[in-house]
């Protein structure tokens, strides 16, 4: 019975090792940061942090993470009291649908832990591989942005 | 769950009840019937009852009721701003109910950049009309003159009494209907309409609170999977396991070569599906068209040719030159990020409410109802936020899905989320089109006679309230067919959208080839034939204006009367620097315009590419455009969405186009159909003209058309080589150079 730890909580979950990282948080722990997107590690609506790291828990045995640190959108902040970075996502209105910010504010948290204050293109860069329909790049990058300038 | 009694259920949800007797003082009811208003706008011609709209609730609440839904857009902001200002509330006062068929009005559907000018200035004139009926109820209740008194903030006051909304009539049923007598506020005294409001579902979005549909977890809730075949026309053979005895799995469906499976968890479910998707074999249809014969496929089917405009030239006899050019669009996905999910729970008696993000919660009730065949009655959808849409996605299939699994588990929600692979290979694509353009030109280059001509299938196969639109419906024992697709009517509901130039030309013909075989599943993607006939028509202008020796803005200007036109135009030619702007080696510069659909937003765009002539890479370096949306409700949720339009347009031009041939869609995941990324994505300046006074325009896909037509006209001007058919992908890009 893998043992987790989740935004800051032991849980433990009744599921064999190899059952996507994804499916454990959303459907057992009912969380709705992450989300399916592809379940092929290719769009980044699914990440969460792992020690930190972006990691795509689509993809990620949730047998492979055991111990470790994991943190979804829900562990950056509230409704009520929203993190730094999830305020600077509000405040430059960076979301037409909204169904990838999970991704692009857990993989831009990723980033700023390593580089607490980026240059536009490290921005860019770190989020390539999280993929946006509706066309709120630039407002995504504004907001990522923002945040390293108030740390 | 009482379906029974719906609407009182939905009452009781919110915390507060509505009582339902009337209380209109007698004076009043006159006063209502004899004044004869001006025709109703909008959907409150459907509706023209207040309670339809709005209702007072006790605890200082006002509930609003809304028939358009949220895609991503921004509409229930823009609602809630119109109903708070005209109502003179804080915007924190409402309770907003939408696209729930047991509740909100019937407003169709929510597309074609409507919701505005239909939804909007409904809400915006029975919040003006229950304004005014609510102080003239004060009136007579305080013993003042109506004209003495003030609203603040849901409180009527004058003549030092005061008495608010909801102490006036909360509870009460309030039956008036709108008048057309009301007049709107003026800009001046507006507190949210046209000011900076934050989106109301951007913090929940931001912080992982429960918005979206895929994140609802009812109490008992199984997981579905659909087995989908191989390719379109795939007719089943053979199924050799029975997936009944896998984990978790509390049922197998087959229904026809419809198959499903029911699990107690979610990746139970993927797996059962995925093992019995691999136990089906199929027969795969012959000689069908493929994603590189399209174009040749479409100009040789049978076709219904109609002709949208006819006038002939009467300086014909000054042509001295005929030019002629053919432009190709392939299909072009939704792609949505979140693939498309609802639940389905059937009670007891037979009834089933399906929680869904579709666009049409009405009609698609009413095709499930055929497809299950139950009086329409017993299906009810309720609306939840999906991924963005941009058109008829699978929301609805998925909708029939889960009803199709839901009911051999009556008191269970079911709850099915589409795969990746399935909403890329089935969802119903923008058409392919070929649009031909013919220009006769006199010796000065002017232009004397223009003729566009089109040939593509439907451009819109939503469910309709007909069961045959639902993929799953096609595939069952009784199988409910495709209908036989309709043009949606000229000249705007089908591949002729933005067929029509804006531009006043001497004479102009404009005719389309309506093809009604389908070669890939094809229905309503974000603007219609507006992508493929303004890149046609504003690439072609753009080598007349070449060939003519005329700047492009100048050339356009020649033939573009409307002054709002004109002035989208020279605005963004000047945002973009267009006569400062510098030629260079490799570089381009490129602008079109048009009005979406010819009565909505004006939309102009100009990009700056740079052109790698070796590899053929096409690098957009920025774009500019400025837009005329009439009176503007929310400036940013206007340049929202013309960013976001421009930021796929170019996706669109840049790389995609949907790859299928006889073994099916090979587009199958976001390797095989990627599209724009962050690093390729340019900075983008919109701006927007306020026209205060003038009539709402929606402008969610006003920048499609444009967009793509300037980033051609960039390329031709960085290269010298035209480039007539989409997508511009560098292998595509390099042979044109070296050809």
């Amino acid at each position: 019975m893998p043992k987790l730890k989740v935004n800051g909580r032991a849980q433990e979950v009744a599921v064999p090792d190899d059952t996507p990282l994804l499916y454990v948080l959303r459907n057992d722990l009912k969380l709705n940061g992450p989300k399916y997107g592809c379940g092929l590690s290719q769009c980044g609506s699914c990440t969460v942090l792992v020690d930190g790291q972006a990691v795509r828990s689509c993809v990620t045995p949730v047998g492979s993470v055991t111990g470790q640190d994991i943190t979804t959108l829900e562990g950056l902040g509230t409704l009520d009291k929203p993190s730094k970075l999830q305020q600077a996502f509000i405040d430059e209105q960076a979301a037409q649908c909204g169904y990838c910010l999970n991704g692009m504010i857990m993989s831009a948290q990723a980033l700023l832990h390593k580089t607490p204050k980026p240059t536009e293109a490290q921005v860019r860069s770190a989020l390539d591989g999280n993929l946006c329909r509706c066309g709120v790049h630039n407002r995504v990058v504004r907001a990522v942005m923002r945040a390293s300038r108030g740390a | 769950m009482n379906m029974m009694n719906p609407s009182r259920r939905a009452l009781l949800q919110g915390g507060s009840l509505t009582l339902a007797f009337s209380l209109v003082p007698p004076a009043l009811a006159q006063r209502a019937a004899k004044l004869e208003g001006a025709p109703l706008p909008g959907d409150l011609k459907l509706y023209p009852k207040i309670s339809s709209w709005l209702r007072i609730e006790e605890g200082g609440k006002v509930r609003l009721l809304f028939g358009k839904v949220e895609i991503g857009q921004g509409i229930v902001t823009a609602a809630a701003q119109l109903a708070a200002d005209e109502l003179d509330i804080d915007m924190k006062r409402l309770v907003i109910v939408s696209g729930d068929t047991r509740v909100v009005p019937n407003e169709g559907v929510t597309a074609g950049s409507q919701s505005m000018q239909y939804g909007g200035v409904a809400v915006q004139i029975a919040a003006a009309e229950l304004r005014a009926y609510l102080i003239a109820r004060a009136a007579e209740k305080l013993g003042v003159d109506a004209a003495k008194l003030k609203v603040v903030d849901g409180t009527i006051s004058g003549g030092g009494k005061s008495i608010t909304y909801w102490d006036l009539v909360a509870g009460q049923k309030i039956d008036i209907e709108a008048t057309g007598t009301v007049k709107v506020k003026e800009a001046k005294d507006r507190r949210y309409i046209g000011k900076k409001v934050g989106r109301l579902d951007i913090p929940p979005k931001a912080t992982g609170a429960l918005i979206f549909i895929q994140d609802l977890r009812p109490d008992g809730m199984l997981h579905g999977r659909v087995v989908r075949p191989p390719a379109y026309g795939a007719k089943l053979v053979s199924v050799d396991r029975d997936v009944a005895t896998m984990p978790g799995v509390k049922r197998v469906v087959r229904d026809g070569s419809f198959f499903g499976v029911i699990a107690e968890r979610e990746e139970q479910a993927m797996a059962a599906a995925d093992a019995l998707r691999r136990a089906t074999t199929w027969d795969l249809p012959k000689d069908v068209p493929t994603s590189d014969t399209i174009y040749d496929w479409l100009k040789t089917q049978p076709a219904k040719l109609i002709t949208i405009k006819d006038v002939a030239s009467p300086i014909a006899n000054k042509a001295k030159k005929v030019v002629e050019a053919e432009y190709r669009r392939p299909y072009h996905m939704h792609a949505t990020i979140g693939p498309s999910t609802a639940i389905a729970t059937f009670a007891g008696d037979g009834s089933v409410l399906i929680q869904t993000h579709t666009q049409s919660p009405f009609e698609t009730a009413a095709a499930i109802a055929q497809m299950l065949n139950v009086p329409k009655e017993k299906v009810q959808c309720e609306h939840w936020q999906g991924a963005g849409c941009y058109g008829h996605n699978a929301m609805d299939d998925a909708a029939a899905d889960a009803a199709l699994l839901a009911r051999y588990m009556t008191g269970r929600p079911v709850r099915v989320q589409w795969s990746r692979q399935d909403e890329h290979k089935w969802e119903p694509y923008g058409s392919a089109m070929v649009v031909r353009v013919k220009a006769s030109v006199d010796e000065k280059g002017d232009i004397v006679d223009w003729d566009h001509t089109i040939w593509s299938t439907s451009h819109g196969t939503r469910p309709g309230g007909r069961a045959g639109n639902l993929l799953p419906a096609q595939t069952l024992e009784k199988a409910h067919p495709l209908p036989t697709p309709v043009n949606g009517g000229a000249p705007n509901y089908a591949a002729d959208r933005n067929g029509i130039p804006l531009y006043e030309f001497p004479g102009t013909h404009v005719r389309t080839h309506f093809v009604e075989k389908l070669a890939a599943r094809a229905s309503s993607t974000r603007g219609l034939g507006a992508y493929g006939n303004v890149f046609a028509i504003e690439s072609f202008i753009d080598d007349l204006a070449r060939a003519a020796k005329a700047d492009p803005v100048e050339y356009r200007l020649r033939y573009l009367k409307d002054p709002r036109a004109r002035e989208v135009l020279t605005k963004t030619a000047e945002m973009f620097g267009w006569t400062k702007w510098k030629a260079a080696p490799g570089k381009g510069r490129g602008i079109a315009f048009a009005r979406y659909k010819n009565l909505s937003t004006y939309t102009a765009v100009a990009v700056e590419v740079e052109v790698e002539k070796a590899s053929g890479a096409i690098r957009v370096k920025r774009a500019s455009s400025a837009n005329d949306a009439g009176e503007i409700v929310s400036y940013d949720g206007i340049v929202n969405q013309v960013e976001g339009g421009i930021i796929q347009s170019l996706s669109w031009t840049l790389k995609e186009g949907v790859r299928f041939d006889e073994k099916g869609v090979r587009s199958e995941d976001w390797t095989s159909y990627p599209i724009l990324t962050f690093s390729e994505i340019p900075p983008i300046d919109v701006k927007v003209i306020d026209r205060p006074g003038q009539p709402f325009l929606g402008a969610g896909e006003a920048s499609q058309g444009p967009t793509g037509a300037a980033l051609a006209n960039a390329v031709m001007d960085a290269t010298g080589v035209r480039f007539r058919e989409v997508p511009f992908l560098p292998s595509r890009i390099k042979a044109g150079l070296m050809a």
